[in-house]
């Protein structure tokens, strides 16, 4: 009897193990999978560190990887003005399809965003503009549109940048080239760089520009930089691409975060943004945005719309409806944006704060380095300057997870671990 | 919508690239009609001082589905009627939120506690756990060898375009099979995707239902390995779906022929009002122990058109292989959204997981596909009533939210613009937008075409 059980056993774990073969009454072939040459993909940078931080058991862990905003408790925040808006929302009758281009009217309270309230081009219809899945959705629908009515152009992205910029042309299939952004030696921006790869690109080359809050540097081009650069475009004819995904966030106020663009519109280029929601109304997970495109005139923009939901439509039909909704609801009630300015400039301003507070602690720390870069550098990230190898110490030793580019997530430092940060950093860098 | 010139004639030496710009200017060709297509590719003109880049843009048309909608907005007549996009409608033309959603968000808003930062590329994995149980079956054997993956995509066709990517990507043929007719969608999905796009036989116009033996054929002669696009049930445009035993023999020919089956399952539970019934044929090919893909959309089954609410499912031979399977789903993903919306997708686990709202959720579904299905039988009554020449039968032998009325483009331009009634080109109505007191209507149309020569 045991016998028989053993055998039994052993035949069933034997099915369990190998692959399915034989023949299932149909033919199906003895075969082991399709996708047995389907490579393990590597994890993503900025996404891989998160998840390794969620599986550290370390009470003194701390997450300066994503950017994502945190409270000075370290907690994730809802906004007021979110809450309100969804209890208002609650009930709703309303769960159809959007447009293909999105909710009309959340469209047009985002283009005032950054276009100004009393922008003529918004007056004149002469933007194209349809909600997107946030920041990334935009980026991807301008590059798979930039492929098919401009097939020839590549784009120009500055080093660094955010490494999923690189996915997305990438997979749009425009290639791509760089151009000098970041100075290593001042951590700041190297200037004169940039220009000079700008100069030399072809006459109407894309460029893919950071309008306030660079990623990962946090390195800003000054108002007067903004300036020569927009008239160096110009006279280069080339097409100027901003990927705004931190109004508000940066100096606490949406209209100065704009500033590039304000730039380059009096100018008189015809730009194209990516706008997105996910940070500065804490709304990450509704991925909420919009892509826009100025035009000519009311009917090239009528063109230029229904070219790009043709590209929506085969990727998903229509947006989601409820970020749409949460964005609406707040920036047409004039209290619900009054808090929304609030609430941002809150946020702001305590990432401003622990700045001050990381740089005073290093230097009391007696670091024999400069940090004067970390309160020189603005929005969510600073760019510390570590090396790799460092940010591997900071996370084995210290239990500090950020990305591998020294990039770190100011909006996860906090009062309570400033003070742990700035030691784990001294200890790894003092003998630099 | 005609299918035919997305067949290819690539040779098997052009790039995925190649393809894609090919079928590409095949499908601007298609759009822009008359449109010289050199001036859609015409130099770009350059920034400031010349203009715009775009300049040499065309307006694309309309989409041919969510365009009936919008000419019907712009009707102003009272006894306007619009039979055009699937969503579904009340007995007095209303929308409906279900009432477990209505539940289920309330649930949601009344927990302080819920954060609602970015979701992992994957989406909400709970989700993403009971969408598989809910097609595959809680009992399947792929989920309990943990050898499926399922990602949370954008609706149904978020899933199929997440889907058409990897294949492209990672499947050895680049061909994909779609039913002639299929949803206008499919196409356009699959060629942005990579794929290159062939049709089969389905649609019997003769007949009105299934054309078991051309498809027999068509897939019979496929190459070796091809993908095959799949309705799950309720089949769209037509509503013609095989029977269970048509189903068995497609299975056997796919599975001797290696071809991968990808489904498309927009209806589960609307068509027949059973959840279990309506997934049968994805069980039986996921029992044979063989690979498959399966898009699921919540648009219809729960009312959540408009939060685009979906999961793709892959079923893999190993557990092993669905790992390295989900990785590379996730590289398709991040450089096209980053990761999932929250909410939708959230008001679904709700539900789900919850026993009574999950009951409940079947009755207001079952309701929902019974009322369909009496519609079918009221407007068959009323052709029959009026003696309107023809056979209609195919009205109540179809399944789901659509019927393929048999109309052709110059009947439906006369029923629009004589009776204001709003319809695909194609013929095809969707009974879930109408209602006992607008079938009248729509059976004095359709009589007035079926006896004139329009």
């Amino acid at each position: 009897m045991a016998m028989a059980m053993m055998i039994r056993n052993a035949a069933a774990s034997r099915r369990a193990m190998t692959p399915i073969s034989g023949d299932f009454g149909g033919g199906l072939r003895s075969m082991s999978s399709w996708w047995k040459s389907v490579e393990p993909a590597p994890k993503d940078p900025i996404l891989g560190v998160t998840e390794a931080f969620l599986a550290d058991p370390s009470p003194e862990k701390v997450n300066v990887g994503v950017g994502a905003y945190r409270d000075d408790n370290g907690k994730p925040v809802v906004l007021d003005c979110v809450r309100e808006a969804e209890r208002r929302l609650a009930g709703s009758t309303f769960m159809e399809y959007l447009p293909m281009g999105g909710s009309a009217k959340m469209v047009d309270l985002t283009l005032k965003l950054a276009y100004g309230d009393d922008s003529e081009f918004i007056k004149d219809k002469r933007i194209a503009a349809i909600q997107t899945l946030s920041g990334t959705g935009a980026c991807r629908l301008f590059a798979d549109f930039q492929k098919r009515f401009c097939p020839g152009s590549q784009i120009y992205i500055p080093v660094p940048t955010w490494s999923n910029h690189h996915n997305i042309w990438r997979d749009a299939e425009v290639p791509q080239k760089t151009y000098h952004y970041y100075h290593p030696e001042t951590k700041g921006l190297d200037f004169s760089a940039l220009m000079d790869d700008v100069k030399n690109a072809p006459d109407g080359s894309f460029f893919l520009l950071h309008a306030c809050a660079h990623n990962p540097t946090g390195v800003d081009p000054t108002e007067e930089q903004w300036r020569e650069i927009s008239q160096l475009f110009k006279a280069k004819s080339h097409f100027a691409f901003f990927d705004m995904a931190y109004q508000g966030f940066a100096s606490g106020d949406p209209a100065r975060d704009a500033k590039s663009i304000r730039i380059f519109l009096e100018d008189g280029h015809h730009i194209g943004i990516s706008q997105s929601y996910a940070k500065n109304m804490g709304l990450y997970g509704q991925r909420v945005g919009c892509l826009s495109v100025l035009c000519e005139d009311a009917k090239q923009a009528v063109s230029v719309k229904s070219q790009l939901q043709q590209l929506a439509r085969p990727m998903y039909s229509n947006p989601p409806l409820h970020g749409a909704q949460l964005v609406s609801t707040i920036l047409e009630d004039p209290e619900l944006k009054s808090l929304w300015l609030k609430e941002v400039k809150v946020m702001a301003d305590r990432i401003i704060g622990m700045r001050s507070t990381l740089r005073e602690s290093l230097e009391k720390l007696g670091s024999p380095l400069s940090w004067e870069h970390v309160t020189k550098q603005i929005g969510m990230f600073c760019y510390s300057g570590l090396t790799p190898e460092q940010v591997d110490r900071l996370t084995s030793e210290y239990h500090i997870y950020m990305t591998r580019n020294g990039r770190i997530s100011m909006a996860g430092v906090t009062t309570g671990n400033v003070g742990y940060l700035a030691n784990a950093i001294h200890e790894v860098t003092k003998s630099s | 919508m005609t299918n035919s010139e997305f067949s290819s004639s690539s040779s098997s030496s052009s790039s995925p690239s190649d393809r894609r710009i090919g079928a590409l200017l095949r499908h601007l060709t298609a759009a822009t009609d008359s449109d010289n297509l050199s001036s859609v590719y015409a130099s770009p003109t350059s920034g400031v001082s010349g203009g715009s880049v775009f300049a040499h843009l065309v307006q694309a048309p309309e989409d041919p589905i969510l365009g009936v909608t919008v000419a019907y907005n712009k009707d102003p007549s009272p006894v306007k009627l619009n039979l055009g996009v699937g969503a579904y409608r009340t007995e007095e033309g209303k929308p409906l939120v279900l009432n477990v959603v209505r539940k289920a968000e309330q649930q949601l808003i009344n927990d302080r506690t819920r954060i609602k930062e970015y979701l992992p590329i994957v989406g909400l994995v709970e989700f993403n756990k009971l969408s598989a149980k809910l097609i595959l079956g809680a009992d399947s054997p792929a989920i309990r060898e943990n050898r499926v993956t399922t990602v949370e995509c954008l609706s149904g066709t978020g899933s199929l375009r997440v889907g058409g990517e990897f294949l492209a990507k990672h499947y050895h043929q680049k061909t994909i099979y779609i039913t002639q007719p299929t949803w206008g969608n499919h196409p356009k999905i699959f060629t942005l995707a990579g794929l290159t796009v062939k049709t089969y036989r389905y649609y019997d116009p003769s007949t009105r239902g299934l054309n078991f033996q051309g498809l027999i054929e068509d897939l019979g002669a496929a190459t070796p390995g091809s993908i095959v696009l799949l309705h799950a049930c309720a089949h769209n445009p037509t509503g013609v779906d095989p029977t269970i035993q048509q189903w068995e023999q497609i299975r056997q020919l796919m599975r001797s022929k290696g071809l991968m089956p990808f489904f498309d399952s927009a209806y589960q539970g609307f068509a027949s009002g059973s959840l279990d019934a309506d997934a049968k044929p994805i069980r039986m090919f996921v029992a044979d122990g063989g690979e498959c893909l399966v898009a699921q959309s919540y648009a219809k089954n729960m009312g959540l058109y408009g939060e685009r609410v979906g999961a793709l499912s892959i079923v893999c031979k190993s557990s092993d292989v669905a790992g390295k399977v989900e990785s590379q789903l996730k590289l398709v993903i991040r450089p096209m959204y980053s990761s999932p919306p929250i909410h939708g997708a959230s008001i679904v686990a709700v539900i789900l997981r919850d026993r009574n709202l999950f009951n409940e959720w079947t009755l207001e579904l079952k309701a929902m596909a019974d009322r369909i299905i009496s519609m079918r039988k009221q407007l068959f009554e009323a052709l029959r009533a009026r003696g309107t020449p023809g056979d209609w039968s195919h009205i109540i032998k179809q399944i789901g939210m659509f019927t393929f009325t048999g109309l052709n483009p110059a009947q439906v331009s006369y029923m629009t613009k004589e009776y204001h009634i709003y319809m695909t080109s194609d013929g095809r109505i969707s009974m879930a937008g109408l209602s006992s007191k607008t079938v009248p209507h729509l059976a004095d149309a359709i009589h007035a075409v079926a006896t004139k020569a329009v």
